[in-house]
């Protein structure tokens, strides 16, 4: 088994069912999940899912896209405030890189995310599409 | 019986029309257009593939269940041609992204076209069987024609799936009947990219022949008429196919038109009938009964009655409809991108 077949395993959680930590004491949600809250030291906390909705806050379009992403290039990162007010970074699919827009309202669609190699394994996971229903 | 509790489809936005595949090839697109019924079909982008497709639409299908949690379901069976890894199941895949593991029995079914029907067939039996409270049948393809092949102008992408329960049903089953014999129509060998098929033989023969044997059985052994159906749902390899086999059954267009998506769709493969099923669903009356039979080479057919209650109301609109998918916010793509995206292009890496 592969570092990355090893690495995407452990991050099932996060990656497809969009788990995040929110701690007792700070009301706070990190994504991904973190066991120790940064600002008050709490380690108490309950997992919980993130929405799967929100609005663009700020986006790049990346042009020149590493060889895993070169058959989806152009095509925009983003980072999107969902309902909850969790902030989090994805890839936008689905969409002319033209039309992505700070304010668009956008939706998580469970994708592959990249593959190792043509014999390797399928890394899945979530990426933002328009939301156009 | 068991019946369904909660379904749900999706479909990707990409669509490449008849004119643009034809004019590589030199083909004469009217006449495929005529001939086959086929206005364009739905393309699959390189980030989609049969487990994507079939997250979408069981979450879809739990939505639509509204009380059903994922650790109830004892199984998920997803029916496809294109499972992405040869030797690793789609299934647990789709259980995990729901919550559904570590409690459940996962198998990835093969069948042609009609491997989807077969894992709603077994989901359903495992329910009626007491085996289980819930069961997932998934029907999901991403499937691939040659190039040029009077195939690449149907094979197309999209998934439908349907939760089994007994309780709060949204559509009962009341009869089933399936119908096979060794038909050499269509065949991929292993290792091989592209299917094979045996031309007109896979009409008359093989989609005919067996569609109306799975029909005309399942008529007889529930003692019905085609007009006591309000709806029918046929497997759909292209527009022609499904609207004669529901005349030469006795079937008007009028019962087939909201699961008739072929000509808009292309041919989904394993998620066919399905998806016909989910948009025909979606405009269902309670009481409703809806005759529904897949076909897959090599051959069979899974004939179902479905007979709709009055849950129908409260759950369509919970999530988008089938047909929304298919009309709305579509993305045209040229045969270079499509080359690209169906990955019909020698990469250097």
């Amino acid at each position: 088994m592969s570092m990355f077949s090893s690495r995407s395993w452990r991050e099932y959680p996060q990656r497809y069912r969009m788990e995040a930590s929110r701690f007792k004491k700070s009301g706070k949600t990190y994504y991904p999940p973190r066991d120790i809250d940064p600002e008050t030291g709490d380690t108490a906390q309950e997992i919980v899912r993130l929405p799967d909705t929100g609005k663009i806050v700020t986006y790049t379009v990346i042009r020149v896209a590493p060889s895993q992403w070169g058959d989806l290039s152009p095509y925009a990162l983003a980072i999107v405030e969902l309902t909850d007010g969790t902030r989090m970074m994805g890839q936008m699919t689905d969409v002319d890189v033209e039309e992505v827009k700070i304010g668009m309202e956008v939706r998580l669609e469970f994708r592959r995310i990249q593959t190792e190699s043509h014999e390797g394994v399928l890394s899945y996971g979530h990426k933002f599409v328009p939301n156009w229903f | 019986m068991a019946g369904i509790v909660g379904y749900g489809a999706h479909l990707p936005r990409h669509r490449i029309k008849v004119e643009e595949i034809a004019k590589v090839w030199g083909a004469d697109a009217p006449s495929y257009k005529k001939g086959l019924m086929l206005r364009e079909k739905s393309v699959p982008p390189p980030d989609m593939d049969t487990i994507t497709l079939s997250v979408e639409a069981t979450r879809r299908a739990l939505i639509r269940a509204q009380t059903v949690d994922p650790k109830d379901i004892g199984a998920i069976y997803i029916g496809s041609e294109s499972h992405p890894y040869a030797v690793k199941p789609s299934g647990t895949t789709v259980a995990e992204a729901i919550g559904a593991t570590p409690d459940i029995h996962c198998a990835d079914f093969e069948f042609a076209c009609k491997a989807g029907s077969e894992a709603m067939f077994v989901a359903l039996s495992h329910v009626d069987a007491g085996h289980m409270k819930y069961a997932l049948g998934i029907a999901a393809d991403t499937s691939q024609g040659a190039p040029s092949d009077a195939l690449e102008f149907s094979a197309a992408a999209g998934a439908a799936a349907f939760i089994m329960g007994k309780d709060n049903l949204i559509a009962d089953c009341l009869d089933t009947h399936s119908f096979m014999t060794d038909m050499p129509d269509f065949w991929r060998r292993e290792h091989e990219f592209y299917p094979q098929h045996a031309g007109r033989f896979t009409g008359e023969e093989a989609y005919f022949a067996t569609t109306k044997g799975a029909s005309i059985a399942l008529l007889k052994k529930s003692g019905m008429k085609p007009a006591d159906f309000k709806y029918a749902v046929f497997h759909q390899p292209n527009g022609k196919f499904p609207q004669r086999v529901a005349r030469e059954l006795g079937f008007t267009q009028e019962q087939i038109d909201p699961g008739w998506l072929a000509p808009r769709l292309g041919n989904t493969y394993s998620g066919a009938s399905p998806i016909g099923l989910s948009a025909t669903l979606d405009v269902s009356e309670p009481g409703d009964l809806i005759f529904m039979c897949s076909y897959g080479s090599g051959a069979g057919s899974d004939a179902f009655i479905w007979k709709v209650t009055e849950r129908i109301d409260e759950v369509r609109d919970l999530t988008v409809r089938t047909h929304k998918l298919l009309d709305e916010n579509i993305i045209y793509i040229d045969y270079g991108t499509y080359a690209k995206f169906r990955r019909k292009i020698k990469m250097n890496y």
